[in-house]
């Protein structure tokens, strides 16, 4: 099957000779949910650009469904779609007005985009302000504005730098869903956030960048299969005895919480065994940090030791 | 891209440009029909009173063709250069950048709204003339022809100050600086032929002498210059500024890193 997007050899230095990109290997295939993960200035901005053009590479090749940027250019860009970071669209324009003039950078007819908009802005909870400007819109209802703009030519493939920034619980977990529908009826989503428990449970595979070179790039299964040991936080029924283990690291944070760390080759039922065996009842359980995080800040600092 | 793409793409930057003019009609077709008023009643009436006739024509009428021009070149420059470079600095002109619109459609498509701003003020101010004095054709289609090419010339002017703004001080400079001294200088209030031979020749240097001159010899059949030199001029204007602005585009100065 035709991969969504091919990127090879893909390098970005800046004027002032700066190396953003230094040779980034990515393939995303056709259908995927992709995460493209990184800390602060590693380069995932800069190779969104460079996929939607907005960012001149300095070398390298990049397909769209195999077309190359550098030669079928028109055909790659009718194929994506981008919300980026930052809000980007006239903010004394109306929703509506945004979204049909930009069907119409992709040909698509004044009364086609009409009917489009109203279906976008509705799914996305934007139809009662259509007609208002935009820049009275909530940053929520900025962020679905743009996601709907992305939608209006019937993207196959949709870039999300960040679409969840700034945005409340309830309102990225509806987005979430959103983005779920979205991939489950074909679109390909690629996403790049600083919310690792979004993209852990979004994302079938991920690329981890740092410093202008991919350190992990395999699918979220794999990743996480990496960890060879969890914190469990057990929250224990007040009142019972103080918790004496067998053959696991553990912490007694208080009286009524108990910390766990217990390895792949481990069994939490042996934990559970014991406590009830002392009389001791579990309440709830829970991670004590989010397992992607973890991996993640041990990839990113294994690479600083190697750049060092 | 195909031809009904590449014409929907066109429109929808057209509207939007339209549109964005239209939507603050008070700030973009309103001051200049009050400014060119005041010029009507202040140079006209009053003082073009005791001025007397110039070409053979009364002061007011002598000066119509080129006040209703230097709102064109005013109105047209001012518009691309404010839109354009508020979709920089809103970075909304990544909307046309990241779709598949040819270059010469983003040039083609604002050098078009400035035109349509251009022309829409200067049929204002016409018909605000109307009310001062009784306004005489000679030939029509030289009227259009250098109103649009003129309108041409100076949005294609503003979109290439847009595209080397950094601020929005960098878009009044070129408008303060440059062309109100040279609409002034252009001919608009008086006939380059009262001046000495040096400074009619200096004066000939100024590319708005040829598009005030072809404009009035459209209303009222005198000219300062040849009609034809005047159109070469205008001509080579829009060749060249058109091939910089498609250079800047397609290379992305000011719009991609």
């Amino acid at each position: 099957m035709q991969a969504a997007l091919e990127i090879a050899g893909l390098k970005k230095t800046y004027k002032g000779g700066f190396q953003a990109l230094k040779g980034i290997d990515l393939q995303v295939q056709q259908g995927d949910f992709f995460a493209l993960l990184g800390p602060n200035g590693a380069g995932k901005s800069t190779t969104i650009g460079v996929i939607t053009s907005l960012v001149n590479k300095t070398e390298g090749k990049v397909r769209v469904f195999g077309h190359d940027i550098d030669v079928e250019l028109d055909k790659a860009k009718s194929y994506l779609g981008l919300v980026p970071q930052e809000f980007n669209f006239n903010q004394f324009e109306a929703p509506m007005k945004i979204l049909v003039n930009q069907a119409g950078y992709y040909g698509v007819e004044r009364k086609v985009a009409k009917q489009r908009a109203e279906k976008y802005l509705k799914q996305l909870d934007l139809w009662e302000k259509a007609e208002q400007p935009s820049r009275n819109l909530s940053g929520g209802m900025k962020r679905r504005l743009m996601i709907a703009r992305a939608l209006m030519h019937e993207p196959k493939v949709l870039i999300l730098d960040e679409p969840t920034a700034g945005v409340d619980i309830e309102l990225r977990r509806h987005m979430w869903n959103y983005l779920r529908e979205l991939n489950a009826q074909g679109i390909t989503i690629i996403l790049t956030t600083h919310y690792l428990e979004e993209a852990e449970m979004l994302c079938r595979n991920i690329a981890i960048i740092d410093k202008g070179t991919i350190v992990e790039n395999t699918d979220m299964k794999t990743l996480l299969a990496k960890l060879h040991i969890e914190t469990f936080v057990l929250d224990l029924k007040p009142g019972a005895a103080t918790p004496e283990l067998q053959g696991v690291e553990y912490r007694v944070v208080d009286d009524h919480t108990l910390e766990v760390d217990i390895a792949k080759s481990q069994s939490v039922n042996d934990v559970f065994t014991q406590l009830t065996e002392q009389g001791i009842a579990v309440q709830s359980m829970r991670n004590k940090a989010n397992r992607l995080e973890e991996l993640f800040v041990t990839l990113v600092s294994n690479n600083d030791k190697g750049a060092q | 891209m195909s031809i009904s793409t590449t014409r929907i793409a066109l429109s929808s930057i057209l509207h939007k440009e339209i549109h964005r003019f239209m939507r603050i009609w008070v700030q973009t077709l309103v001051p200049p029909a009050i400014t060119i008023s005041l010029y009507f009643v202040i140079f006209g009436s009053l003082i073009g009173k005791r001025i007397g006739e110039m070409g053979g024509f009364d002061y007011m009428s002598f000066i119509v063709p080129g006040l209703i021009m230097m709102s064109v070149i005013t109105n047209s420059y001012s518009n691309v250069a404010s839109s354009f470079f508020s979709a920089k600095w809103q970075r909304n002109v990544e909307e046309m950048l990241v779709a598949p619109v040819p270059n010469w459609v983003i040039v083609a498509g604002y050098v078009g709204g400035g035109m349509a701003r251009g022309i829409l003020v200067g049929l204002i101010v016409t018909i605000i003339a109307l009310f001062f004095v009784d306004i005489q054709i000679h030939n029509i289609w030289v009227i259009i022809a250098t109103v649009m090419l003129t309108s041409a010339v100076f949005a294609l002017g503003g979109l290439i100050n847009a595209v080397f703004a950094g601020s929005f001080d960098d878009i009044s400079i070129i408008p303060t600086f440059v062309l109100t001294p040279l609409t002034y200088l252009g001919g608009v209030f008086y006939s380059i032929s009262l001046l000495p031979d040096f400074w009619q020749g200096v004066s000939k240097i100024n590319p708005i002498v040829y598009m005030v001159n072809a404009f009035r010899y459209g209303f009222l059949g005198i000219s300062d210059v040849s009609l034809g030199v005047a159109f070469g001029v205008i001509g080579v204007f829009i060749i060249t500024l058109y091939a910089i602005a498609m250079y800047l585009i397609s290379k992305g100065i000011g719009l991609r890193s």
